[in-house]
């Protein structure tokens, strides 16, 4: 290990499933150097970035980064506080509902900043970066620029050795670009002992850096200054020396456009003042542009100007507020089938079904567009050709690098031959070698075939191949014309100059000279090790944070459950009552009929028409008509006189078994309390009959009201299955959208992040049991005999429970789908069939048995109702408390462990 | 023709995604196997092994034979507790029953006294202590009977029949309705969470763009996730329910896939609605055990429907699942025909069409603003 590396590769190996990442990829990088990878889409820079920041494990070779190797926890424990990551992709690891200030804050909590310094920081680096004025903006609602810039402040809070940047520039326009850089190298001056990785697509970027890695197929190609490599290649440009690298030839340059459209060529697309208000934010303002056919028309702008706004309003997507659009000369109307065959659409971010394969992708779309079988198979060879995409066609979409990813989209835009091809940044993100392709591509396509082209782009060279572009600041259309027109108009040498020449014209704040510096070196940052309890409720805090945005989810957590317990309170009743009997009656005396008197005169039962046989007798059950039939068989009056053996016929609807047990019981009861009827009227009886009477005395509930019964019942389900299912989704809601990254980078430990997610939904489901309570105490007029202190320290115990319950679900499950409907699996029919909520747990049987003697709801079922009908304090129910408690320990503690603190 | 391609094409595309989420599999086939298996075999009887104490003051030869009388499977052998400590014992939900025998009661018996036997029952533990405490009584009163030998004075008996489950398997009942519950979960889950991951992933926007009605998207996912449904259905009642747990049902299998599908249609429109309301994930799941707890336990499942409040009864008939489940009783276990469970088919195919109605309508209103 030399002491001038920063990180240092051996045999590096990475595989996801059967596609390979890193093959055996050994590397030195420099100490104190801005350091790139570059290299095509998909061959593993963002994998080994990964690997070094700590975000995944390791699977072989050996990986030192600062002179520690990452692959052991310890060390790697000491490392999170010296690197600094930001993954790909705009503000992923941003939290989206959070302001500005908020999400820097958190970030500086979770690497334990003392409250003090944290401000200062926090203050100079939003002042450093300008988004000061904007700290109470939500991060989502950021234009890409800045979201980037705050992703820099965040990772630079903590004053890393290391930092980390995967593609910090990928979706942003030319001046926020330039400004990002700008900074870097300020923090550079400030600290020039800083060792800065980044993975860029940009070669001009590239040409800045002090070393440069090129990648290819997971391995190694060159690495050292820049200028050995252009040394090395012959070449005079790194975009040349990359192509040369890859074996790839180019034109020097990139394609002269072709002589502008004659005017008198056909009006393909055509805008007027069109302007699209979200209620006070203008996204649109009155655009107007005219589109020849067959011609490449750019559109130019920083992010969140409105570019994709207007092309969603040209495919109909949006309908506009004011103005008008047509495709040729056909005004778009909302919902316009015809209007849409004629066009192409390749949206901002990747928008197939990622579960399909490439050929599926093609098929489905092909056929949704009504292609013929035959077309189909005749477009598809085509475009598989033309895209190069026949060696992809059983890939699945999800696997495809973003290059591969954006042919796909664009072959798929291009399935039915369209008129007009609408595209939205088609090659962010996609290397110089395949963006070259692409746009070579569309040039066929327009000259040859005729195809206007309507595209959004942020590569200057790209915008060069344009045959007009025209640029956008907030939502307004600044210029329209031939790149080197807008060029000369500006007075610049290059179109990014004159691009950030009519921008910095548009939006003259950003020209404000700063007064601070982002970074000091004479600063220490204290921090502490070990388990922090400041940082397990800046977890909590974020959480809160997020969960009070979320009003909607708020309340619906809170009122679903108050709604559920009035549905379900009022709605189980296990009374069974309104019997429906019918009797066959073929003795007809009056004992018969004192019989039948005797069971219609009761409550539980209702007669109906008499029966005539046995045919009708099957049928009326069959029919759900009556659920009793009772048949007093001929002679039953006289043979009962004679002192014969009589049996009477009792037949009982089974199929629902409870019911018909209860019914069972009642007609044994009647037919007891007839016959003691009886005897005592037998003035012949020879001796003393002796009757004993049986009193039933229901003790917690005497007048036997289900609602009493019910809601302490109730209670317990609901205070299960929301907290679960919350929380759970919580968790599995940050992988799928990518914050997750955020936990696997700082020093963060499971239990701080275990606890830290736990605790607001721990507050929710307690402010959850006392509306429940109150609800139950004086909306349904349920008393709470027992001790209210008592009741809520098994409430809490099992709130615990149930929220570590969803965590530790979501330890297994990446999908929000499958987090939603296993954790109803895990709680619905345990919580409510096999807790004793209807049936006591001591009479389940097998598998149901053993659930129901370890399913915290059994506990907490009988906590509830003891509290509620049985008047039981905190003696009573001692055991359930230890039970709850030992269950809150055990699966809080089985969760922590569970919680992965990298991907694998 | 063209539109019907499409939503073929469209619902085979569903298919192929459900295919690539394992897990999600692995809970589909789990929730039709283990969880209907499990809940089958969970309670053989309501009155299983229920717990019964007894305060014996008596110690006579007719306390003991009422003692004996209290038997397995029914009851787990009585235990004798004293009167200090019963109520305790109760507080602590040990014991269902307790059944007080007084003092002198076989003395008292004999001299015509009329003593009294206090059944005291834990109220709060519902279905056992209403079915169970009609058992209670009889069985005393039998062996009363049986011990003044009153049996040849009066000898009238009741021959008592279960129709249709005649050892009143309790087993037989929550296996179909474990059954129902997992159609409707499933069938509701898959339709509003495919439609929610369109949304989610960027994908709903690109259907916009093409000739592509919303009906043809809707109706796409209520073919594909209700076939996936209605298969994982017949599975678990061929092969769980008739093979392994081996319950006899009645009814044509034919009529019951029929009535499913016609059911899923309800539940898969009702998924799309839930999804076109929803922003996010977590907001659908919230919405969904709204919608899902009361139509597992009110829809006549666990408690009988007839005896709910009738507002509630009037509300629960909206619900699919309630006419499903009556549907299922009557066809199952009583092996009703199309010409005694035609109206829960209508009512089926009435509620359908109007879900799919107004979840279209919605869909239609907000499909802009998904994009």
């Amino acid at each position: 290990m030399h002491a001038g590396l920063v990180v240092s590769a051996t045999d590096l190996c990475y595989h996801y499933r059967k596609t390979t990442a890193l093959n055996g990829i050994s590397l030195a990088i420099p100490r104190g150097q801005l350091c790139g990878f570059i290299g095509p889409d998909g061959v593993g820079k963002s994998t080994l970035l990964s690997l070094i920041a700590g975000a995944r494990a390791v699977q072989r070779g050996q990986l030192q980064v600062l002179a520690q190797d990452i692959t052991s926890r310890r060390s790697r424990k000491l490392l999170m506080r010296q690197i600094a990551y930001m993954p790909q992709g705009l503000g992923k690891n941003l939290y989206p509902t959070l302001s500005v200030l908020e999400n820097l804050t958190f970030f500086a909590k979770l690497f334990a900043i003392p409250a003090k310094q944290r401000d200062e920081r926090v203050k100079r680096l939003l002042t450093a970066t300008d988004l000061w004025s904007f700290r109470h903006r939500p991060s989502g609602k950021l234009s890409g620029g800045m979201k980037q810039k705050l992703g820099l402040c965040c990772a630079l809070v903590h004053n890393p050795d290391l930092l980390l940047l995967d593609e910090p520039t990928t979706g942003v326009d030319p001046l926020s670009r330039r400004q990002f850089w700008k900074l870097i190298s300020e923090i550079r001056q400030q600290q020039p002992d800083i060792s800065i990785i980044v993975a860029t697509a940009y070669m001009e970027e590239a040409e800045q850096f002090d070393w440069l890695a090129t990648i290819n197929n997971g391995q190694l190609l060159t690495s050292g200054k820049p200028a050995q490599l252009l040394a090395d290649t012959q070449t005079t440009s790194l975009e040349q020396a990359f192509m040369r690298l890859l074996g790839v030839t180019s034109q020097a340059t990139p394609n002269p456009p072709q002589p502008r459209p004659e005017h008198d060529r056909a009006i393909a697309i055509e805008a007027q003042h069109l302007t699209l208000k979200f209620g006070a934010f203008t996204a649109v303002d009155d655009a107007s542009f005219r589109i020849n056919k067959g011609e490449i028309f750019g559109f130019l702008g920083s992010n969140g100007c409105g570019k994709t706004t207007t092309m969603k309003m040209l495919t109909g997507l949006l309908p506009p507020t004011s103005g008008s659009a047509a495709l040729f000369g056909q005004p778009i109307t909302h919902y316009d089938i015809e209007t849409r065959k004629r066009v192409g659409y390749m949206t901002q971010t990747f928008s197939l079904y990622e579960e399909l394969t490439v050929a599926q992708n093609l098929k489905l779309h092909g056929k949704l567009f009504g292609l013929s079988h035959e077309q189909l198979t005749e477009r598809i060879e085509i475009l598989a050709q033309q895209l190069d995409l026949s060696a992809l066609m059983p890939q699945l979409a999800k696997q495809l690098p973003v290059g591969e990813r954006q042919r796909l989209s664009l072959a798929v835009a291009l399935i039915h031959e369209p008129d007009i091809l609408i595209l939205d940044e088609p090659t962010s993100g996609v290397d110089p070698v395949a963006r070259d392709t692409f746009w070579r591509q569309l040039q066929v396509l327009a000259r040859q075939h005729g195809v206007t082209l309507f595209i959004s782009t942020h590569f200057m060279n790209e915008a060069e191949r344009c045959d007009r572009i025209s640029l956008m600041h907030a939502g307004k259309v600044l210029v329209t014309d031939t790149p080197a027109a807008i060029t000369q108009a500006s007075g610049k040498d290059s179109l990014e100059d004159a691009f950030v020449y009519y921008l910095a014209q548009a939006q003259p704040d950003t020209a404000t000279p700063r007064v601070s510096s982002p970074t000091q070196r004479d600063e220490v940052v204290v921090q502490r090790r070990g388990f922090s309890l400041s940082r397990l409720l800046s977890i909590s805090h974020r959480e809160t944070i997020e969960l009070m945005r979320d009003p909607v989810r708020l309340a619906m957590a809170l009122i679903g459950s108050v709604i559920l317990m009035f549905v379900l309170g009022y709605g189980i009743n296990m009374d069974v009552d309104e019997i429906d009997f019918a009797v066959l009656d073929r003795d007809r005396t009056s004992v018969s009929r004192d019989y039948t008197l005797n069971l219609s005169g009761s409550p539980y039962f209702h007669q109906q028409d008499e029966l005539t046989d046995y045919t009708e007798l099957e049928q009326r059950l069959r029919s759900a008509d009556i659920s009793l039939a009772i048949e007093i068989p001929t002679n039953f009056a006289s043979n009962l006189q004679r002192g014969n053996q009589v049996e009477l016929g009792a037949w009982i609807d089974g199929s629902m078994p409870m019911r018909g047990e209860t019914i069972q019981g009642y007609v044994q009861g009647m037919h007891a309390e007839w016959l003691n009827y009886q005897l005592s009227l037998q003035p012949s009886a020879p001796s003393n009959p002796g009757r004993i009477s049986v009193e039933s005395r229901y003790r917690y509930n005497p007048d036997i009201e289900s609602l009493a019964a019910m809601v302490p019942a109730v209670i317990p389900l609901l205070l299960m299955l929301f907290p679960a299912i919350l929380t759970s989704l919580s968790v599995v809601r940050e992988k799928e959208l990518g914050s997750i990254t955020n936990f696997y980078v700082t020093p963060t430990r499971k239990s701080e992040f275990f606890l830290g997610k736990q605790l607001p939904y721990l507050a929710l489901a307690m402010l959850n049991f006392f509306i429940l309570l109150v609800q139950a105490i004086f909306v349904f007029d349920v008393e709470l005999k027992g001790s209210l202190m008592a009741l809520t320290l098994a409430s809490l115990l099992y709130v615990v429970v149930a929220t570590a319950l969803g965590l530790i679900m979501s330890a297994f499950l990446n999908s929000q789908i499958a987090a939603l409907f296993g954790t109803a699996l895990a709680t619905i029919l345990p919580a409510s069939q096999f807790s004793g909520m209807i049936t006591p747990v001591t009479s389940l049987d097998g598998l149901a048995r053993w659930i129901g003697e370890i399913y915290p709801t059994s506990y907490y079922m009988i906590a509830s109702r003891g509290a509620f009908s049985k008047a039981l304090g905190f003696g009573d129910l001692t055991v359930m408390l230890i039970g709850l408690a030992v269950a809150a320990v055990l699966f809080t503690m089985i969760g922590i462990m569970l919680v992965k603190k990298q991907e694998r | 023709m063209r539109s019907i391609n499409i939503i073929f094409n469209l619902g085979i595309k569903e298919l192929v995604s459900l295919s690539r989420d394992p897990m999600l599999l692995l809970f589909i086939v789990m929730a039709f196997t283990v969880f209907v298996y499990t809940a089958a075999s969970a309670t053989p009887q309501t009155l299983h092994k229920t717990p019964i104490a007894i305060i014996d003051n008596d110690r006579s030869q007719l306390s003991q034979q009422i003692v004996n009388a209290f038997t397995e499977p029914y009851f787990l052998p009585p235990e004798y507790v004293s009167a200090q400590t019963a109520d305790r014992d109760m507080d602590r939900g040990r014991f269902t029953f307790i059944v007080d025998i007084p003092e002198g009661l076989q003395r008292d018996l004999l001299a015509n006294k009329q003593p009294e036997i206090q059944v005291i029952v834990d109220a709060t533990r519902m279905s056992q202590a209403f079915t169970g405490n009609g058992y209670v009584q009889a069985i005393i009163q039998t062996e009363v009977a049986e011990f003044t030998q009153q049996k040849a004075i009066m000898p009238v008996t009741v021959a008592l029949r279960a129709r249709f489950n005649a050892e009143l398997n309790s087993g037989w009942f929550s296996a179909i309705m474990e059954l129902i519950n997992q159609i409707t979960m499933l069938s509701i889950i898959l339709t509003g969470a495919a439609l929610l991951r369109e949304r989610e992933h960027g994908t709903i926007e690109h259907l916009m763009v093409m000739p592509v009605t919303p009906m043809q998207i809707m109706l796409s996912k209520v073919w594909s996730m209700g076939l996936v449904v209605l298969v994982a259905a017949a599975f678990s009642l061929f092969i769980v329910i008739k093979q392994v747990l081996d319950i006899p049902t009645l009814g044509s299998a034919g009529l019951f896939l029929f009535g499913t599908a016609l059911h899923l249609f309800a539940t898969t429109s009702m998924g799309i609605f839930i999804g076109t309301f929803a922003r996010s994930m977590p907001q659908f799941g919230l919405l969904f055990l709204l919608i899902i707890l009361p139509m597992q336990i009110l829809s006549g499942g666990m408690t009988p429907f007839d005896s709910m409040p009738i507002a509630v009864q009037w509300i629960m008939s909206l619900a699919p699942t309630s006419h499903f489940t009556e549907f299922g009783q009557g066809l199952l276990f009583r092996g009703a025909g199309l010409d005694i469970v035609w109206p829960q088919l209508t009512a089926l195919l009435a509620i359908g069409l109007v879900f799919f109605i107004i979840s279209w309508r919605n869909f239609h209103q907000r499909i802009a603003q998904m994009a």
